[in-house]
């Protein structure tokens, strides 16, 4: 019941990725890609009416984390307090500049709310990185299975590591990296004219610096935490994952150059997906590895909560997410195909 | 929430009607409803998100040993209600003329569905804490809940609920009858005033009695069942009387134990909770010193202000109902003054409500089972703590200062003079 209940978590943090993954990418490429009034109309209509929802993945996520795994829910979310709160300060931010940008006609109301999209999309991405960053290195957890992590230390792994590191520091560029990627493609897809070639000009040019990145990124995970390859040494089945981020990588490059600008968006989107797999194999079955000698790692049997919880647990949420998938099967269908350019303002 | 459902009726008035004209002027007046409603909305979500994560971050103590009970309904509202709507508010807001017109008032039904569903799980959850039901304690001292069906059908969180979403449909009616009185007494925007003072009286009269009777009523006999403390302190009543009065105005002294300047009506409250009076009411010297909610003054005014602003809507709106329906409200002046100053205060009766609630339920978190101090984060220090909070406040007067003038100007522009909406013939229906 505890592995089912990790690859559900772990599968709703990667739908999480790819579908918030590319509104914020749209985001950071924003104020670069869309230069005139009416593209910057045109890449806010492609996210308009979906980043409210694939925002809700994140908190579906942290609420299935809540009841599935309450003692990692409590460790990991008072440790990490500080780059938490700013999450979600810049969130506000982004949900408000996204929303209010269009309610006035001002251009410097206008263009307030545009750097403030893409700055709060930058640093949000780094920190999403980051804090994968922080989970696959460990964090120092006491005996009481609390810890608080300063900001910063030494910038080392080790015992004594600080929320940013050299480790996690790679983990936010990668992040920022690979989404900006993943938002080049769906822009590209949504839009159309000089927008469009635009969006995949810089897609080509940021696959390279993703590429260089992830190659960099896996040996340095095991650096960071030896333990994460011994999943893989046990079934070496796992190595599928690293397999399929290469193969996706490759595809995406080679289906930049057809007409159809579907498959690469696609690509990117089974690349971010076989990264947060490879990245979940090499900690199942710990939640939270712990780093120093005065705590144990936060395993799935240490923190799952009680069976009768999770038997009913599991019966609504196979309901409420085949639900879920439905709702967004629907929308993603009606607004399919690319944006209209000619249409008036951003649905306000 | 409340305007939800108001929008809902608009569009089904639009929907039903085969009048183009009349059409035309409720989707109008839809829209331009649906556009505060995504302000609000928008506002909502994002500071809604650091609800869910401060259970964690500022309350971990609390989060490990009740997450197994608590998290359930939570993770619900996300995965029943959240996706819900906003997938479908998505499509109201930027749909209509992709959409065929019952599937557009269909995506309102599901907006206004998705959010009444996620106030039940919230409240679910606060009751669960105001009267835990279905619970079983684990032997690492761990709750998981033991009975689904308990934890959802826990009276508590009935009653709460339905006086909840009065208090949003209460909201929603003054604000709706407020902007509707401002266009009548400066004779703009044409049919459109009429339709929302219309509306929000109608709905604001059913919402504004229901709120007191019976919501109100029931949840405040059974609180006084399961939550002796908070009424006794709420009332203001230091010593327990057979007969016991209630205490419509006055300011509790907590030294002397006795309400100064007292302005009382004697027995009503023994009356109001046991039904007749000459029962016997609890008052605080009943029980222990450390269980009595502690910050007692607060509690008493925040409930004294919601039960007083409460008996204004009920008077107000009654009164406006008898007008309209004399077809006389248009010409009184007075009414409409009256109902354009109102719409702040059902936001001060909803507050002051929670308080109530929340500082009833003192000093526990879980009440009986978890103390407020044994459940906050253990390694987060107050410097933190304070260092978020003054962040927090910061930001939110921006957001409110934001959410003013927005809505400020959007009531000045004022909905658009009625053109029939192109919808396609059919694209989905």
């Amino acid at each position: 019941m505890g592995t089912l209940w990790f690859w559900i978590v772990a599968l709703m943090l990667t739908g999480y990725v790819i579908l918030d993954g590319f509104d914020l990418g749209v985001g950071i490429i924003y104020l670069f890609v869309a230069r005139t009034e009416s593209e910057r109309a045109q890449a806010l209509r492609t996210i308009g009416p979906v980043w409210d929802g694939n925002e809700v993945w994140l908190l579906a996520a942290g609420g299935t984390l809540f009841f599935a795994f309450p003692l990692l829910y409590a460790s990991a979310f008072s440790g990490f307090y500080l780059p938490l709160m700013m999450v979600l300060w810049l969130l506000i931010l982004r949900g408000v500049s996204i929303e209010l940008r269009g309610h006035s006609p001002d251009a410097l109301w206008r263009s307030f709310f545009d750097g403030l999209f893409t700055f709060s999309s930058v640093l949000l991405t780094i920190f999403f990185g980051a804090a994968l960053g922080n989970v696959i290195r460990g964090v120092p957890i006491g005996a009481d299975n609390y810890f608080f992590l300063s900001l910063w230390t030494n910038w080392r792994t080790g015992p004594n590591p600080g929320i940013l590191d050299w480790y996690t520091v790679l983990g936010g560029v990668i992040a920022l990296s690979a989404l900006s990627l993943h938002g080049a493609l769906y822009l590209a897809m949504k839009t159309e004219g000089h927008l469009e070639r635009r969006a995949l000009h810089f897609a080509r040019r940021i696959w390279i610096a993703t590429v260089a990145l992830t190659l960099i990124g896996l040996p340095a995970t095991v650096l960071a935490r030896p333990a994460s390859l011994n999943n893989y040494k046990g079934h070496p089945v796992a190595f599928l994952a690293p397999l399929a981020v290469i193969l996706s990588v490759v595809i995406m490059r080679v289906t930049m150059g057809i007409r159809s600008r579907l498959p690469s968006f696609l690509a990117s989107c089974a690349y971010l997906g076989s990264m947060m797999i490879g990245a979940a194999t090499g900690l199942f079955p710990v939640l939270l590895p712990a780093v120093g000698t005065q705590g144990q790692d936060l395993t799935i049997a240490r923190a799952i909560s009680g069976p009768h919880t999770l038997r009913v647990g599991l019966a609504w949420w196979c309901v409420g997410m085949s639900l879920a998938v439905m709702y967004f099967c629907v929308v993603y269908w009606l607004f399919r195909g690319k944006v209209p350019t000619d249409a008036e303002g951003y649905g306000h | 929430m409340g305007l939800a459902l108001l929008i809902v009726v608009l569009k089904t008035i639009a929907l039903r009607s085969t009048d183009l004209e009349k059409q035309a002027k409720y989707d109008e007046a839809a829209r331009f409803w649906a556009k505060i409603f995504a302000i609000n909305f928008l506002l909502g979500v994002v500071t809604g998100i650091p609800m869910e994560f401060q259970f964690g971050t500022n309350w971990s103590e609390f989060s490990r040993r009740t997450g197994g009970v608590i998290g359930m309904p939570l993770a619900m509202e996300g995965i029943f209600s959240f996706f819900l709507e906003s997938a479908f508010l998505g499509l109201f807001l930027f749909g209509e003329r992709r959409l065929s017109r019952r599937f557009h008032w269909l995506s309102a039904v599901l907006v206004f569905v998705g959010s009444w569903i996620s106030g039940f799980f919230i409240i679910v959850t606060n009751a669960w804490m105001q009267h835990p039901v279905g619970y079983r304690l684990l032997p690492n001292g761990v709750y998981e809940v033991s009975s689904f069906t308990q934890l959802l059908l826990n009276p508590w969180a009935w009653l709460e609920y339905t006086h909840n979403m009065c208090a949003a449909v209460v909201t929603a009616s003054f604000v709706m009858a407020a902007v509707g009185a401002l266009y009548i007494l400066q004779r703009r925007q044409g049919p459109y005033g009429h339709i929302f003072l219309k509306l929000g009286v109608y709905a604001g009269i059913v919402s504004s009695v229901l709120q007191v009777f019976p919501t109100g009523d029931l949840h405040g006999k059974y609180m006084a069942k399961n939550q002796p403390t908070a009424i006794a302190a709420m009332e203001g009543l230091f010593h327990t009387e057979k007969g016991a009065g209630m205490i419509v105005m006055g300011q509790p002294n907590y030294e002397s134990q006795t309400i100064d300047n007292p302005f009382r009506v004697n027995k009503v409250l023994s009356f109001l909770i046991y039904g007749t009076t000459s029962a016997e009411v609890e008052g605080l010297d009943h029980f222990p010193r450390d269980q009595w909610p502690s910050t007692l003054p607060l509690l008493f005014y925040s409930y004294h202000i919601m039960v007083g602003l409460g008996t204004w809507f009920g008077l107000i709106m009654a009164i406006a109902a008898f007008y309209l329906w004399r077809g006389k409200l248009d010409s009184a002046r007075w009414i409409l003054w009256c109902l354009l100053l109102s719409w702040p205060l059902p936001y001060i009766a909803t507050t002051a409500g929670w308080m109530t609630a929340e500082i009833g339920r003192q000093p526990w978190l879980v009440f009986g089972l978890i103390r407020t101090s044994t459940g906050s984060s253990i390694h987060v220090s107050a410097g933190n703590s304070l260092f978020t909070l003054l962040g927090f406040l910061g930001m939110y007067t921006v957001l409110s200062l934001l959410w003013i003038i927005l809505v400020y100007n959007h009531v000045q522009q004022g909905p658009e003079t009625p053109t029939p909406a192109t919808h396609p013939q059919s694209l989905t229906a």
